[in-house]
């Protein structure tokens, strides 16, 4: 029975890690897939919506600015916020860059934005990062949050520590779950919207042929920041659920570029590139195949130190999470050339108009 | 005549900043002609350079565990310089020229996924750590110190850094007379300034995609070598690292000017130097933490300001 729970945490805390990469994934194509903006800089949108989140939302603390304990959805709207103001100032400046240069330009803001986190120790504890970050259902159960308004309408202290000491300690796990993929369900209908309005249509048509779009009179470069501004606003939101589920988050370890942007580009080129249902399959897919070989390297290391006890199996594990970046790029590079448009390809609405 | 103020910015401020700067030129140089010739930011270019060191670093300890030779590390990267050349043709033949033909975009996404296979295929087979390169403090060149000393102006350079300044001038005038006076040179430079031209003419443009990737990788392995006897370490992120800057240094002396490439790099080495330097005060102007920041801001003034670099590089 423990066992069997212990399969469903997992199996829970997989669908979570996945909605949150499809998340950071739906905002990759509307940058991409809708409005082709190379952006590898996603790392860098998500620690900015993972910081604010955390310096908002976390109990005062003398490590780093604030603690402000603010509302959670309160640090989570911010962290869209800022993530977009970030993006917008971005945008300003290179967006009329060829692809290559913005490429160029987003992975050095991401390396930027690395820098100040890292060295701005007053406002983010620098590399230590920052820790105790509340997590949506599970932070009802401390103490600051039950004592305070508006848990302490319903109940009081007593009443709440004897609620949540009757339920299992992982009771808020499967609503965290759901809370993810609820948002993750929101976004991709919001963004199925855009798709099919005038907006998806136009952003489409700037994409293939800028020249004969502004010919149209479509202001190319004002739907492009904007197109990148919701992309990194839902990234910033996603970097929010990060802090949340990870509750730990530091500067070089949780942003890694090449775990989060490498990663999630392999997921919505994989899932298809301008296909919001494609981005979603191709994040739980990448992020299954990522995480089931993790679960065989450790079945395979065991199997090679049991029959050759020569070899050090803590050197053979940090190796092998090595090795499964690599197999993950060469499977990058076969979906490119063989599968360019991806398990799901775009798939253009029609464009009938349906009152004829 | 030579103050203390003198003193410091010359020997910690200004000749690491022109070390810095060479070695910023030479890895610039293959960006430039890649992004020239085969028109594709390679982001998969430092990452050459970090594997050319790492071979460097393991044939001189091969040779001197069979061997017992302690080798200059200029002469271990002969063949550390011949692998790397071969690993970049090879990544070429099988994963950027199927995309010859697509959109250049196509290219990129490859180069950036080839970035992270090269590098963790490195740290699968040496590991992440950090592996000593050479052993030692590096004691300033005594000649130079005693010279200088006598004529008031002490100069404290060590040895490695003379190695690195010349070795860079070495390369560039080299490098000159291969683009100014032989036959894949100048074929070079014409697919540079217009490959549609250039086929026209009959050169073999498959060729000098090949010579752009053998020329590239020389430079880069050679700007990994110099950076790892400066450091005296290597390090599986030294190629990410150093991207932004040689980046910045290609596109501050324009797309497909080695030479404004060069010029690039040396700028871009100095101003990361010097925007550490007390210039009001005396705290350094730019905390060194950020000191990736200087080369990131100029870049972005640069495409700004004037896209085409100091020596009217190609624009996109």
């Amino acid at each position: 029975m423990d066992q069997m729970l212990g399969y469903f945490l997992y199996f829970l805390s997989l669908l979570t890690v996945g909605g949150i990469y499809a998340m950071l994934a739906l905002g990759l194509n509307v940058q991409w897939g809708f409005a082709g903006l190379f952006n590898v800089g996603i790392a860098g949108f998500a620690a900015v919506g993972a910081y604010t989140y955390a310096i908002l939302t976390t109990a005062g603390s003398t490590f780093h600015l604030g603690g402000f304990g603010l509302p959670l959805a309160f640090g989570g709207i911010v962290a869209m916020l800022l993530a977009g103001l970030i993006s917008g100032l971005i945008g300003v400046i290179c967006i009329r860059l060829r692809a290559d240069y913005l490429a160029i330009a987003t992975i050095g803001i991401a390396e930027i934005i690395k820098l100040i986190l890292k060295n701005e120790t007053d406002i983010t504890n620098g590399p230590r990062g920052i820790n105790k970050i509340p997590r949506a259902w599970e932070h009802l159960s401390e103490e600051r949050f039950y004592t305070s308004a508006p848990m302490s309408w319903f109940n009081d202290a007593q009443g709440w520590e004897a609620l949540f000491d009757s339920l299992p300690n992982w009771w808020w796990q499967p609503m965290f779950t759901l809370t993810v993929l609820l948002f993750v369900f929101i976004i991709y209908r919001m963004l199925e919207r855009a798709r099919l309005s005038p907006w998806g249509r136009m952003m489409t048509a700037i994409r293939e042929n800028e020249d004969a779009a502004q010919a149209a009179g479509k202001d190319v470069t004002r739907r492009r920041i904007e197109a990148f501004v919701i992309g990194a606003v839902i990234m910033g939101l996603a970097g929010a659920f990060f802090a949340q589920h990870l509750r730990l988050i530091d500067p070089t370890n949780t942003f890694d570029p090449a775990k989060m942007t490498f990663l999630v580009w392999v997921m919505l080129i994989a899932g298809g590139s301008g296909n919001n249902r494609g981005a979603i399959l191709g994040a739980f897919l990448i992020w299954t195949i990522w995480s089931s070989s993790e679960l065989m390297i450790d079945g395979t290391i065991k199997l090679l130190v049991a029959s050759f006890d020569t070899l050090d199996a803590g050197i053979l594990k940090s190796r092998a999470g090595y090795l499964r970046m690599l197999l993950i790029g060469l499977i990058l590079q076969f979906i490119l050339q063989r599968y360019p448009s991806g398990i799901l390809p775009e798939s253009r609405p029609a464009a009938t108009d349906k009152r004829t | 005549m030579w103050d203390s103020f003198a003193f410091e910015f010359v020997n910690f401020y200004l000749v690491p900043g022109i070390v810095l700067g060479c070695i910023y030129a030479l890895g610039a140089i293959g960006i430039t002609l890649t992004f020239g010739i085969l028109r594709f930011a390679n982001f998969a270019h430092g990452e050459i350079m970090m594997t050319g060191s790492y071979l460097t670093w393991t044939f001189s300890a091969l040779v001197g565990s069979v061997f017992g030779w302690a080798l200059h590390p200029l002469i271990a990267a002969i063949p550390a310089i011949v692998v790397a050349i071969f690993i970049s043709l090879l990544v070429d033949r099988y994963f950027y020229k199927p995309f010859r033909n697509s959109p250049t975009i196509m290219i990129v996404i490859a180069s950036f996924g080839m970035m992270l296979v090269i590098r963790s295929a490195v740290q699968t087979l040496w590991g992440p750590n950090q592996i000593t390169f050479v052993k030692g403090i590096a004691k300033p060149n005594a000649w130079v110190q005693e010279v200088s000393n006598n004529a008031e102006l002490l100069l404290l350079i060590p040895n490695k850094h003379f190695w690195i300044m010349a070795g860079t001038l070495i390369i560039t005038l080299g490098l000159a007379y291969l683009l100014g006076q032989t036959r894949i040179g100048k074929a070079m430079r014409a697919v540079s300034d217009s490959p549609e031209l250039a086929q026209a003419t009959g050169i073999d443009v498959e060729a000098v995609i090949r010579a752009t990737w053998v020329v590239g990788g020389f430079c880069a392995v050679m700007a990994g070598v110099f950076m790892a006897m400066d450091t005296q370490f290597i390090e599986t992120t030294m190629g990410f690292r150093m991207l932004l800057p040689m980046f910045a240094a290609a596109i501050l002396g324009g797309i497909g000017k080695p030479f404004g490439a060069v010029v690039g790099g040396l700028v871009i080495g100095l101003a990361e130097e010097l925007s550490a330097y007390p210039w009001i005060g005396d705290a350094p102007l730019i905390s060194p933490g950020y000191k990736t920041g200087v080369a990131f801001t100029i870049m972005v003034i640069m495409l700004i300001v004037r896209p085409s670099g100091l020596f009217k590089g190609r624009t996109f």
